[in-house]
């Protein structure tokens, strides 16, 4: 044992109370699904955590039902003081049953604890905390006075960061006065529906927190929903075009946050250490499963070799394993379908002539794993430069001038984030200015925060999540959205964009299946 | 002795210049009382396309002004069309058949609405981004830049106001248009293109087409350098169609709107064309 070397510290999985199956929870109750149940998995062992139940068509019916029922009768209705002071006792249980959500985050994720511990569940409650204070005070949020809830929103999130996704969607939408059906991701089901507990537990009013459990066809047919008012996705940027195409032609707003290929550019003046810790923080944070992660390190010339070769250090001393072990760094791949297609994307990086280093780890024998991966000598055009891997690989590219950097940085359909290192203030706003991407790090990277809005340009997706922002996504200016002619059968409480257009005909189905991210 | 009148030709405005369309096609424009007034320019696919490329070159140059500057720009095209009052009512009663009393106050409202977008370009920035209170040592703050190149379909039951209304905005925090005009009144919209080659409004960053938008929506809709997609004036199009193919490249989209009020201006026809950007900055230790 070297000084380095750490006894195992897991923490005790007691604190969990799971059930052996779960339902849907619908309009304040769990029921059963219509759907073919399947199993949740623990990915850093392979064991089987709990049953999860399928939602079909008929079951999202009745979940967009039970919204809608919740919208029109209680919630819109509800005073805003009222509703935030819901979502005020949500934050406050969240904090209360934190390492409880912790441990089943990373039990289910397979991120490391101490990410789970220190960063996922304190972001959640910091979510509902903000957004609940806003419920009363929707005249501010920059829509004029007496802005209108939306209705009921569809919201469809990814397996990353489960339960703060949750908290980034129904917090904004509830303190608008919005209703909900959210569907969590397949292989990351466990947190939301503790969620729905707590749900229970706040009394909120029935079918205002809808949780629905099932794989892409759940999602595509809760999004397709001709009831549903707004749609909400975080993941993939195929996935986000296929519901797009969907939403086409209807009244729906829509938010997507999707993929990313984010630059992190170092300066030759940056501060060197800090960025050494910036770039691992920006790659290797939640095993590289991070939209908006830096997987793209632009690193000027002159200090490419020592950069380098300080990265390769710290990349060293990383300790890889048990994810409930608070002094694991890197955690397990959350699945066995994303780590092939980590590995597909890595060896492509070898093939295509790219030098790749893996930090020399044990690999545990169950589960998925991969060690921190570093390519030189990549050139714009190979796939791993271009390419979302959602994993722990980071490619490592060049520059000379800081417009050399800004062309690079720039160069990819992708626009969600971006990192700069440096100690010159006026270069850092400069490059900030021309780099196009919703989120800029300077001298750090990776942060969130509830009262700072976060999305992309281009096709990393529309709309943004956090902050004012995040709030006039879920609410309409007085007026603007008014009852016309609803499709029969439905009340008549929200429906076209005044002044739009009827469409012709609904926007032909596509498809909207696939793993989200 | 009766002097023989002028007329004009009327072509396409793309990057500054005024081409034919390549096709070399023309269509007849004829007054509400059916009498031949112009052959325009019938844009093509590939007009359309040097049009994006116009439009895209000329990004950097238009974004990268001051906020006070573009809103001068701006000013200064309501300024110019203000001295030209004369020729689009004259124009605009010949081609809509209507009288001279609400021509001009069509065009007193497209020219009063330059103004009051211009007086937006310095402070829609403020009234659409803030400060961020992030709980760490952290400046963070969140500002609108512009989205890009954005096409338009200009509403068609309008030669001037209509297209000012849908194009005005787009241009105020700094994105280029590509814009096709009404298709049955389009002279006044390329009479606009004389005004805004002469208001110190860079070549490139208004493009005007005319022709017809069924034909060239769908290129407009499906182009990979295009941004964002204004169907205020595609109500009759297919455009739902225009939307889907538009989502291949995630295009921000306006959809139709109908009747006077269409484009109505507002801040949110400004925002819709923005992103914003988060710029977050470490605060040291002192």
């Amino acid at each position: 044992m070297t000084f380095l070397d750490y006894a195992p510290a897991p923490e005790s999985r007691a604190v969990l109370n799971l059930r052996s199956d779960y339902g849907l929870f619908i309009d304040g109750e769990w029921r059963a699904g219509n759907g073919t149940p399947f199993q949740t998995i623990s990915p850093a062992t392979e064991e089987h955590i709990a049953t999860i139940a399928t939602a079909s068509e008929t079951d999202v019916d009745a979940a967009v039902a039970a919204a809608r029922r919740a919208h029109t009768k209680v919630w819109s209705r509800m005073s805003g003081s009222d509703r935030g002071k819901y979502l005020f006792r949500i934050a406050r249980l969240v904090q209360e049953r934190a390492r409880e959500l912790a441990v089943a985050e990373s039990l289910d994720n397979g991120k490391p604890i101490k990410e789970s511990r220190d960063v996922d569940v304190p972001l959640v409650a910091a979510w509902f905390f903000y957004y609940a204070g806003w419920a009363d005070k929707l005249d501010h949020a920059g829509l004029g006075a007496n802005p209108a809830s939306l209705g009921v929103a569809a919201q469809v999130i990814p397996w990353n960061f489960p339960l703060l996704m949750l908290a980034w969607k129904i917090a904004p939408a509830l303190a608008a006065g919005n209703t909900v059906v959210l569907k969590p991701a397949e292989t990351t089901p466990l947190t939301a529906l503790l969620f729905a507990e707590i749900v229970q537990q706040a009394d909120l009013p029935p079918g205002v927190v809808n949780i629905i459990t099932g794989a892409g066809d759940t999602g595509a047919a809760l999004v397709a929903h001709p009831d549903v008012d707004k749609v909400a996705f975080t993941g993939s940027t195929a996935v986000g075009r296929a519901i797009a195409k969907q939403v086409a032609g209807t009244p729906k707003k829509l938010t997507l946050e999707l993929g990313g290929k984010a630059a992190n550019i170092v300066f030759d003046d940056a501060p060197i250490d800090q960025a050494v810790e910036g770039i691992v923080n920006g790659i290797f944070f939640n095993q590289g499963h991070v939209c908006c992660a830096g997987s793209r390190l632009l690193v000027q010339e002159s200090i490419h070799d020592e950069v380098v070769d300080r990265l390769k250090d710290r990349l060293s001393t990383l300790r890889l394993g048990d994810p409930l072990d608070k002094n694991t760094d890197i955690g397990a791949i959350n699945s066995r379908e994303q780590l092939e297609r980590i590995r597909e994307l890595s060896d492509i990086g070898v093939q295509e002539g790219a030098e790749r280093w893996q930090a020399d780890c044990a690999i545990p024998e169950n589960g998925f794993w991969y060690a921190p991966t570093i390519f030189t000598n990549v050139s714009t055009s190979h796939r791993i430069a271009r390419d979302e891997i959602f994993g722990p690989v980071l490619s490592v590219l060049t520059f000379r001038t800081p417009a050399e950097a800004i062309a690079k940085a720039n160069n990819t359909p992708y626009g969600l984030s971006a990192g700069i290192w440096s100690d010159k203030g006026s270069r850092i706003l400069a490059v900030a200015d021309k780099l196009r991407a919703g989120v800029v790090w300077a001298n750090t990277f990776n942060r969130f925060d509830p009262a700072s809005p976060f999305g992309g340009y281009k096709e990393s997706g529309y709309g943004r999540e956090g902050g004012r922002h995040g709030l006039a996504a879920y609410l309409a200016p007085q007026g603007t959205r008014k009852a016309v002619a609803p499709p029969a059968g439905r009340p008549t409480d929200s429906g076209s964009l005044e002044n739009a257009t009827r469409p012709k005909r609904q926007g032909s189905p596509a498809a909207i299946k696939g793993a989200a991210k | 002795m009766t002097r023989l009148a002028v007329p004009k030709t009327y072509k396409l405005y793309i990057g500054g210049k005024f081409p034919r369309s390549e096709s070399g096609r023309v269509y007849e424009i004829v007054s509400a009382k059916g009498a031949f007034l112009a052959n325009a320019a019938q844009a093509s696919r590939k007009d359309a396309r040097d049009a994006v490329v116009a439009a895209r070159a000329a990004v950097s140059g238009w974004s990268g002004q001051t906020s006070y500057n573009r809103g001068q720009v701006l000013y200064r095209i309501a300024e110019l069309l203000e001295g030209r009052r004369a020729q689009f009512i004259a124009e605009i009663v010949d081609a809509e058949g209507v009288t001279t009393a609400v021509a001009t106050t069509q065009v007193d409202t497209a020219i009063d609405r330059w103004v009051w977008y211009a007086g937006w370009a310095d402070k829609y920035a403020q009234v659409a981004g803030n400060g961020n209170p992030v709980a760490g040592p952290y400046f963070n703050i969140s500002v609108p830049e512009p989205t890009g190149v954005v096409a338009i379909i200009a509403p068609q039951d309008s030669s001037l106001l209509g297209l000012v209304s849908a194009v005005a905005p787009a241009l105020v925090a700094g994105n280029t248009v590509v814009v096709v005009a009404s298709e049955k009144l389009p002279l006044s919209a390329i009479s606009l293109s004389e005004v805004l080659a002469t208001s110190d409004v860079p070549g490139g960053v208004v493009n005007i087409l005319t022709g017809s938008p069924a034909e060239i929506a769908p290129w407009l809709a499906s182009h990979a350098d295009v941004n964002a997609l204004d169907l205020v004036g595609a109500g009759d199009l297919e455009w739902i169609d225009l939307q889907i193919s538009a989502a291949d490249t995630l295009k921000r989209v306006l959809q139709p709107e109908n009747g006077p009020d269409a484009a109505a201006p507002s801040l949110g026809r400004i925002t819709a064309f923005t992103e914003t950007k988060t710029v977050w900055h470490t605060k040291g230790l002192i």
